[in-house]
């Protein structure tokens, strides 16, 4: 379903004086259909760079990253903006650890406009997640972090997308609703989802995750071989 | 130009005297397609919307719009009453300035039904009850039906351009800053109506706007211009968040969330 392959990605901060900042290096794994990868790795390591890569919302320097679309592999490196917006219309489904709200669009409203319309089903997640009904009528903004997150969590599963991309999807909830999603997500792969995740909380990650992708951070590295050098001096 | 490009340009050059408002755009719209046009005042933004609309003749470079049966027109090379008629039909142009736009002698209801007659529609009563429903679908009280335009308010009188527009079904919408200079409260509701209108006809729009987040909530693509140059152009979401031009990492930066 999703095949990646020597990709690499570097920031390079114009307003800083153009300092580039190595981020991935040669990152290439499958998925398969019914699998979960989590990825794993310090803070700042580039998992969630990787994980808006997957979704084209950041660019990819060098790299292949393979979607299976419409019956085809599609590069979402190197797709143009419109094939990629056709990929995340049918193919690929993104849960991003914060909800973007929309202005003056009520939660039932953002779940059904993602599940192609069907409102009662957009009820029926929005229930499931303990969102109770008095709050589906209001827009999000007003809504506390774990509440937000789950409507969020909402909008990217009801579509049933073949590929979900989960970024820390119980960052913000009770074990209640962790277990909720937890379901969820075992559900998702029963049907045949491949999933790539980044999961914090290790006892989630253990009952979803059938694979590890270790992000190992390449700043250290690049740091470190910097100071020996500088300290080598003083060393001698 | 692709077979199904609605609006596509090439090269598109235009001075003012010494100021070179445009130099060397491209750009392409597809049907249903919202394209954004960002940059700093001064950039050429509303200068590209005049070009491509025809209302401006470019020094060098070609625009070219496909009609509905596939025939495509050199913007510039249509007779006048051609462009015109074009205007009155497949396109639509919102201001920025309502004022502009609409006839202030003139009620609201004769506002949006004054397009429809223009398109040649001569049914009086079929024409009223059009631009109820359409007042209706903007959100003004259809009570204000035979008020003039000066009564209203600058958010209703910028929604009464959008119902005076969008009535006509346009295949193509030019927007100059549409929520500019309205409160913050007005503007969120007018960018909602916008969105919601033109996700629901299809219509593609040319949106010109310094507003970053106004063209993430409605762009699906964007396109950053500094001094009368396309700086970078793709994806709205991954121009905005993962900008790669230092003017637009600039642009971004200067805004707390976008
Ligand atoms: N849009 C961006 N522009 C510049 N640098 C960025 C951008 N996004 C991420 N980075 C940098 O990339 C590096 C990796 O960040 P990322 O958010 O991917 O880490 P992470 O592994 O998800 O960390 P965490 O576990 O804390 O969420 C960081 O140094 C971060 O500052
Ligand atoms: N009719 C004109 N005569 C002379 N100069 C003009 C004319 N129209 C535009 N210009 C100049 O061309 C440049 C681009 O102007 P334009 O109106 O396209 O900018 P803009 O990006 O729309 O800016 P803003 O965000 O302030 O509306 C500016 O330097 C402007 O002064
Ligand atoms: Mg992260
Ligand atoms: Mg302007």
């Amino acid at each position: 379903m999703l095949r990646v392959a020597a990709v690499a990605k570097t920031f390079v901060l114009h307003l800083q004086g153009g300092v580039p900042i190595p981020v991935l290096e040669d990152v290439s794994f499958s998925v398969a259909a019914g699998e979960c990868l989590a990825l794993s790795g310090p803070s700042g390591a580039g998992k969630s760079t990787l994980l808006r890569m997957l979704y084209g919302n950041y660019r990819a320097d060098s790299g292949h990253i393979r979607v299976w679309h419409d019956g085809d592999w599609l590069d979402i490196a190197a797709a143009d903006p419109r094939a990629v917006l056709a990929a995340r219309a049918r193919t690929l489904g993104y849960v991003s650890q914060f909800l973007r709200v929309v202005p003056r669009v009520a939660a039932l409203d953002i779940v059904a406009e993602a599940g192609g319309g069907d409102r009662d089903a957009a009820a029926k997640l929005l229930h499931r997640l303990n969102i109770p009904p008095r709050l589906h009528g209001l827009p999000p903004a007003t809504f506390s972090g774990g509440e937000q997150q789950r409507v969020n969590l909402a909008r990217g599963f009801i579509a049933r997308r073949p590929v979900l991309l989960l970024d820390e999807p119980t960052a913000s909830l009770d074990a209640e609703n962790r277990d909720i999603v937890i379901g969820m997500i075992h559900e998702a792969k029963a049907r045949g989802a491949a999933i790539v995740g980044i999961f914090h909380d290790a006892a989630v990650r253990d009952a979803v995750a059938t694979r590890l992708y270790p992000v190992t951070p390449l700043q250290d590295a690049y740091d470190r071989d910097h100071s020996d050098q500088c300290h080598a001096g003083a060393a001698a | 130009m692709a077979d199904d490009t609605l609006l596509a340009a090439r090269g598109l050059s235009l001075a003012f005297g010494r100021v070179q408002a445009l130099a060397g755009v491209d750009a392409d719209l597809w049907p249903g397609e919202v394209l954004a046009i960002v940059g700093e005042s001064g950039s050429g933004k509303t200068t590209l919307l005049d070009v491509l609309s025809g209302r401006l003749r470019p020094d060098a470079g070609v625009a070219w719009y496909r009609d509905p049966d596939g025939a495509l027109h050199d913007v510039h090379a249509m007779p006048q009453p051609k462009l015109r008629a074009l205007h009155r039909s497949d396109w639509g142009f919102v201001r920025q300035n309502p004022r502009d736009a609409l006839r202030l002698g003139v009620t609201a209801g004769g506002n949006v039904g004054e397009r429809l007659m223009a398109q040649g529609n001569r049914h009086y009563g079929g024409i009223r009850d059009v631009a109820e429903n359409w007042l209706h679908r903007v959100e003004i009280d259809t009570a204000r039906m035979d008020d003039l335009p000066r009564t209203f308010s600058g958010g209703m009188l910028q929604r009464l351009q959008i119902a005076r527009t969008l009535v006509t079904h346009p295949r193509l919408v030019f927007m100059d800053e549409p929520i500019g200079g309205l409160d913050v409260s007005v503007q969120a509701r007018l960018l909602d109506l916008i969105r919601t209108l033109v996700a629901q006809l299809g219509i593609a729009v040319v949106l010109v706007t310094h507003d970053l987040s106004v063209a993430r909530l409605l762009a699906h693509r964007i396109m950053v211009m500094q001094r009368g140059r396309v700086v970078e152009s793709g994806l709205t979401d991954q121009v905005l968040d993962d900008p790669h031009h230092p003017y637009t990492q600039l642009l971004v930066s200067s805004v707390l969330q976008a």
